[in-house]
């Protein structure tokens, strides 16, 4: 029935293998063997010692921290504002224009996000005018201007913040496509049975939304583990801002130091695998 | 019980008509909270450099209007930003036809061909859509500095193909995947060859799909900074937009009146693509994340 030349079929898929293999398989490799190594010319073997400065250093925990900080806040902010305002738009009649609204910054660069973002945190000393949105605020409220880039308790929250006003819309979306899966009868007989508004969203949407719900919170959550452009444009990761992207480029570019650099990427790669893992058998279990 | 469920209907309508009320608030709040800091940044970048350094943007709807150009020309003319708008369009629109080609293909034969571990070979894929790019930077910066590549556009051509290939390749394999199965089959069966069912049936019946991820494909590269900064080097003769508003970040970052009308620069055929292709974009975005 079919042509029977596999050969065919290898031509297909050439192109793809030989750029997949060049470019993302081989580098995987080579970056996890150059861990093992020290300096720029990654000549001297040094075992795990890249390793060990990487989780025992100061400065590179901060880092850890640090991603950890996005992981869990990023992740959770865009998911849960994502699905309040899934659930609210969907009451409305200008559903389309407001989920619009809120998704326009996925289209944007991480790099003129940061732009967007430093301009709102703007803070001149209490002396003078505020030209910051957030610190202008702050003094129409009758408090002193926040230095939001440069303080440590604040900075990475403030930085966190305009990652979520980024991703919000993408959770939003996705979690509105799975709001308007779930059929009306169902919930028309959730009210006929008595159930009120608050009820019927915990115990039915909710347990409904829950698979895509976690496909969104693996995405973002991977997404905040790779986060670099928002840091490296704000902070450049200092004043303790800095992340495992940030760091490996820095690793690179600041200090030549590519043995180490390569053992930031592996790190960010072994906390990507549990993920990995998991789409792979949701692809599976989807077949 | 008819009765009782058009009282049920009744009151639930009078209650969501009640509720309605807080729920617009919200909504208008949270969608003018949202448009806020780039309402900012569009009003800035038109707002003249002293203005800008001393009092909120917010003033400028107080008369009298001072409103200028000046902040476009000069970053457009003395900082490059024109030379890298035409270099980020050198960038993004040859990689997004490679990727949609390399992919097309590729997804084709997982999609409708026999190949010998094939379902096996498609979960690496799969595993390779989150692998972090991080992991390939060194190997193939070195590859490219061995081969003199550096700084050049068929190097970021490349690697930026190769990055877009796990995702495109996923997404156009569900989607090849679910055409309807019979007319292929029918096709096979008069004696269609793979080439001529690929190109004259599956292409065709699949333009929407390639559009959503052709639309994908170009907002990332347009929007990347990472890759560019690393394999064009600093030479700003070759820098997309990402690279050169981010080093008019570290060199000039008080300097507003610059930085405004850069970014928004940078944004305009992002946010033109986003608005007239909304739909495309939706679509995209919701097969790879549900679909997947």
């Amino acid at each position: 029935m079919r042509p029977r030349l596999a050969t065919i079929a290898w031509l297909y898929v050439l192109p793809a293998f030989v750029l997949l293999g060049v470019f993302l398989v081989y580098p995987v490799a080579n970056t996890v063997y150059l861990s093992l190594f020290s300096g720029r010319d990654t000549s001297a073997f040094v075992g795990l010692d890249n390793y060990r400065y990487l989780l025992t250093h100061p400065e590179t925990v901060i880092v850890l921290r640090n991603n950890l900080l996005w992981l869990v806040l990023f992740t959770a902010a865009s998911v849960g504002l994502g699905l309040i305002l899934a659930v609210l738009s969907n009451q409305v009649r200008y559903e389309a224009i407001a989920k619009a609204i809120i998704f326009v910054p996925m289209a944007v660069s991480f790099t003129a996000a940061a732009v967007i973002w430093r301009f709102m945190y703007i803070y001149r000393p209490p002396q003078f005018e505020q030209t910051g949105v957030l610190n202008a605020g702050m003094a129409a409220l009758g408090f002193d201007p926040v230095p939001w880039i440069t303080n440590t308790t604040l900075n990475n929250y403030a930085l966190i913040a305009a990652g979520v006003w980024m991703w919000t819309g993408f959770a939003l979306v996705v979690i509105s496509a799975g709001l308007k899966g779930i059929p009306t009868e169902v919930l028309e007989a959730a009210r006929v049975d008595g159930a009120n508004e608050v009820q019927i969203f915990w115990r039915v949407i909710l347990p409904m939304l829950r698979s895509v719900m976690l496909v969104v919170a693996v995405t973002l959550t991977i997404n905040s583990l790779k986060v670099f452009d928002l840091v490296y444009v704000m902070t450049f990761g200092n004043y303790q801002t800095d992340v495992l992207a940030n760091r490996m480029f820095k690793e690179m570019f600041t200090f030549g130091n590519f043995g180490r650099a390569s053992a930031v990427a592996v790190v960010l790669l072994l906390a990507i695998v549990p993920l990995m893992l998991l789409n792979i058998r949701r692809f599976r279990r989807e077949q | 019980m008819a009765r009782e469920v058009a009282a049920l209907s009744r009151q639930e309508r009078l209650m969501r008509s009640l509720s309605r009320g807080p729920v617009n608030v919200a909504i208008i709040a949270i969608c003018l909270l949202w448009m806020l800091p780039s309402a900012g940044l569009l009003v800035s970048s038109f707002r003249p450099r002293n203005d800008i350094a001393t009092t909120g943007w917010w003033t400028a709807f107080k008369t009298p209007f001072e409103f200028t150009l000046a902040n476009y020309e000069q970053v457009l003319t003395t900082q490059g930003m024109a030379q890298s708008f035409v270099n980020s369009l050198i960038i993004s629109v040859p990689v997004t036809v490679f990727v949609v080609m390399v992919a097309a293909f590729a997804a084709y034969a997982f999609a409708w061909m026999e190949l010998p571990g094939r379902d096996a070979i498609f979960l690496v894929v799969v595993g390779l859509i989150v692998v972090p790019i991080q992991l390939t930077l060194i190997p193939v910066l070195r590859m490219f500095s061995s081969a003199g590549m550096t700084g050049t556009f068929p190097a970021i051509w490349l690697a930026h193909t190769a990055y877009g290939l796990p995702f495109a390749v996923f997404l156009l394999r569900n989607f090849f995947i679910a055409l309807p199965k019979d007319l292929l089959e029918s096709a096979f069966l008069e004696g269609a060859s793979h080439t001529r069912v690929f190109l004259r049936i599956v292409m065709p019946l699949s333009v929407p799909s390639l559009a959503a991820l052709a639309i994908f494909q170009f907002l990332w590269v347009w929007n990347d900074l990472l890759v560019a900064l690393v394999y064009l080097g600093g030479f700003r003769s070759v820098a997309p937009m990402t690279v050169t508003v981010s080093n008019l970040v570290s060199s000039f970052g008080s300097e507003w009146h610059l930085l405004t009308a850069a970014a928004f620069i940078s944004m305009m055929l992002p946010l033109a693509v986003f608005f007239a292709l909304q739909r495309y974009f939706v679509e995209g975005i919701l097969a790879g994340a549900v679909k997947g």
